[in-house]
């Protein structure tokens, strides 16, 4: 069987999400942004797929292409348009987002230069074919053996939880 | 390559399992033909039965018993003007249509029409099902927004407030659906479409009668969800006829408008495959493990036949049944025609259930198994097809509010509860059997 993860998928895939990005910030049409931040968060599913991740691709476009992008579609619809496009696009605040853009290249530049000492050597691969048992034993198996993560895992989702109870506060006047 | 064509007929994975890209695209054109196929009958038989759900005839003109009108109508729309109205926004008004047609066509590379008959099987078949159709909602959101119009925006809110909400009482319910495929010896569960079913297979029950009632109530839970992330009635207030002209398509002509509902279509025949793929045994017969003899599989597989033999029975009364004026002479012919192709494709099905009836592993039964499994699988499909249909003419349109209502205060709370209660009987029974097998 010839394997799908070849460097001509990396590349189509990097591009289109690297592309799609750029196009998600330099459209003025938030609409139009919001299609490009789907392709992005699309092309990065694709990219989930070629590191024997697809439990986590199929995370990526349930939660995050096909819930929370029409969210997001949801509420740029009701704003207006034609004069959210009139209004000045970059705010003052460009030098702070260049400091971070900055750290974070920085950041990236120092992985990529000695990354090899700074991450384990192997790459923890997980049996395509059980991916997703493999996944639930390391969230919820014993605690000495696999389930190193159950802590984490369930302290973000009492994070998330508490997020949205606070929406719901926020936007309620009388409980 | 005329061997290794032939050398696939004779194994039994999917192409995708093979590694088989020829394989693949013979299936996935076959799938597309076949889909396409069934959203041309469908849209001849609702109308029919719409119409006499209402004391009407329905259409009576082209072709016998208005048999060719979905042609017909499919030539008007290809021909029709396709008009982009000028104050659109012009790229995201052509793309809407294509996001959901693309939503809609790609979850069948999953669906299980056998055992071998998918393109592939994924680890996350039942995800990816879920997250691609859920896609689908992105084209019509953005159809409504594109077309710079009241009623499509208004249109277009409603079915993304409407999905969302729905969806997270289906994915519930598939979830306690899920829950259900751990039930065996080695107490891991799959998300694979295959996978599930091969689990009803093995536990010997389909999942709807599981845990009765908290299977049933799971189904129906998915069943009233699936209404309704389609977009149909009577949760079809994105397309409110009465309050917003055509919802989010009123601005759509022609074959741009053709798409949307080749991809409503598409969308309904895959989360009706959704749903028998859980809860209904997928491509199972009846009784596959209580009546398993050979004897009952060969009359289990003159089913496919009887049931073309008796639409060319239908087809040859109405042939008979026709008025003798010369003025309905073509029509006769037309129909006779139809009648004796029907009748010609039953013989062919007991012709190939006869030859396959040994089980070897002969071509002659891999292809009779293959044909017995798509054409449950099928069956199953197309009662919930008809299903549709028969909601659209019985109940009146939901008002928005009651719609959010139902979603969110009683589908949503019932379906957390099933998962729940679905989630202890599973601990519970096999430590109970093993109890009482101790002490009774």
């Amino acid at each position: 069987m010839i394997p799908v993860a070849t460097p001509w998928f990396f590349y189509v895939l990097a591009g289109l999400a690297v592309a799609s990005g750029l196009a998600v910030i330099t459209r003025r049409n938030a609409v139009h942004s919001a299609l490009a931040l789907i392709v992005t968060l699309l092309s990065v599913a694709g990219l989930y797929l070629m590191l024997y991740a697809p439990f986590v691709a199929g995370v990526q476009i349930i939660v995050y292409a096909g819930g929370i992008m029409v969210l997001f579609l949801f509420v740029i619809m009701l704003v207006n348009i034609d004069r959210a496009a009139k209004e000045r696009q970059f705010n003052r605040m460009w030098p702070v987002g260049l400091v971070a853009a900055g750290t974070l290249f920085a950041l990236f530049l120092s992985a990529f230069l000695k990354g090899k000492g700074l991450f384990p050597d192997r790459m923890m691969r997980l049996a395509e074919a059980s991916n997703t048992q493999e996944i639930a034993n390391m969230l919820y198996g014993e605690a000495g053996r696999m389930g190193q993560y159950t802590f984490a895992f369930e302290i973000a989702s009492l994070l998330l939880l508490v997020a949205i109870l606070g929406a719901v506060i926020m936007t309620k006047k009388k409980i | 390559m005329l061997n290794s064509f032939m050398s696939y007929l004779g194994s039994t994975v999917t192409p995708g399992e093979a590694g088989n890209q020829f394989w693949a695209l013979i299936y996935v054109l076959i799938i597309f033909t076949g889909v396409s196929v069934a959203v041309i009958c469908m849209n001849w038989l609702e109308r029919k039965a719409l119409a006499h759900f209402q004391v009407r005839l329905g259409p009576m003109r082209v072709g016998p018993h208005g048999l060719l009108q979905p042609i017909a109508d499919a030539l008007k729309l290809m021909l029709k003007e396709d008009i982009i109205p000028a104050e659109a926004d012009q790229f995201v008004f052509w793309i809407a249509p294509l996001i959901g047609l693309l939503a809609a066509f790609t979850v069948y590379t999953v669906i299980p029409f056998g055992p071998s008959q998918a393109v592939s099987d994924m680890n996350i078949g039942i995800l990816f099902m879920l997250g691609v159709s859920s896609l689908g909602v992105l084209g019509i959101v953005v159809a409504g927004w594109a077309s710079n119009s009241h009623y499509p925006l208004i249109g277009a809110l409603r079915s993304s407030a409407q999905m969302v909400s729905y969806e997270v009482a289906m994915g519930l319910a598939v979830v306690s659906a899920i829950l259900m495929t751990s039930m065996n010896a080695s107490g891991t569960g799959t998300l694979s479409m295959i996978g599930i079913v091969q689990a009803q297979q093995q536990q010997g029950v389909w999942f709807i009668f599981k845990f009765f009632p908290l299977g049933f109530i799971a189904f129906a839970i998915f069943a009233i969800a699936m209404v309704a992330e389609t977009n149909r009635a009577p949760f079809d207030l994105a397309e409110a006829e009465s309050e917003l002209t055509a919802g989010f398509h009123t601005e759509y002509s022609g074959l741009r408008w053709s798409l949307f509902m080749l991809a409503e279509y598409a969308a309904m025949i895959a989360v009706s495959s959704i749903a028998v793929t859980l809860w209904l045994g997928g491509w199972m017969r009846p009784f596959p493990n209580l009546l398993h003899a050979p004897a009952w599989d060969f009359i289990f597989s003159l089913f496919p036949g009887i049931t073309f033999g008796g639409l060319a029975a239908i087809a040859f009364i109405g042939t008979a049944r026709m008025p003798s004026h010369s003025f309905f002479k073509i029509q006769r012919i037309g129909l006779a025609v139809f009648a004796a192709l029907l009748g010609f494709l039953a013989l062919l099905l007991l012709v190939i259930a006869v030859a396959g009836r040994s089980a070897d592993a002969s071509l002659a039964a891999r292809f009779r198994e293959g044909i017995d499994y798509v054409y449950w699988f099928v069956l199953k499909v197309a009662v919930f097809m008809y299903l549709f249909i028969w909601y659209r003419a019985t109940w009146p349109r939901y008002r928005f509010d009651q719609l959010m209502k139902i979603g969110w205060k009683v589908m949503l709370p019932i379906s957390i509860g099933v998962l729940m209660l679905t989630a202890i009987w599973a601990l519970v029974e096999p430590p109970l059997w093993e109890w009482m097998r101790a002490h009774i």
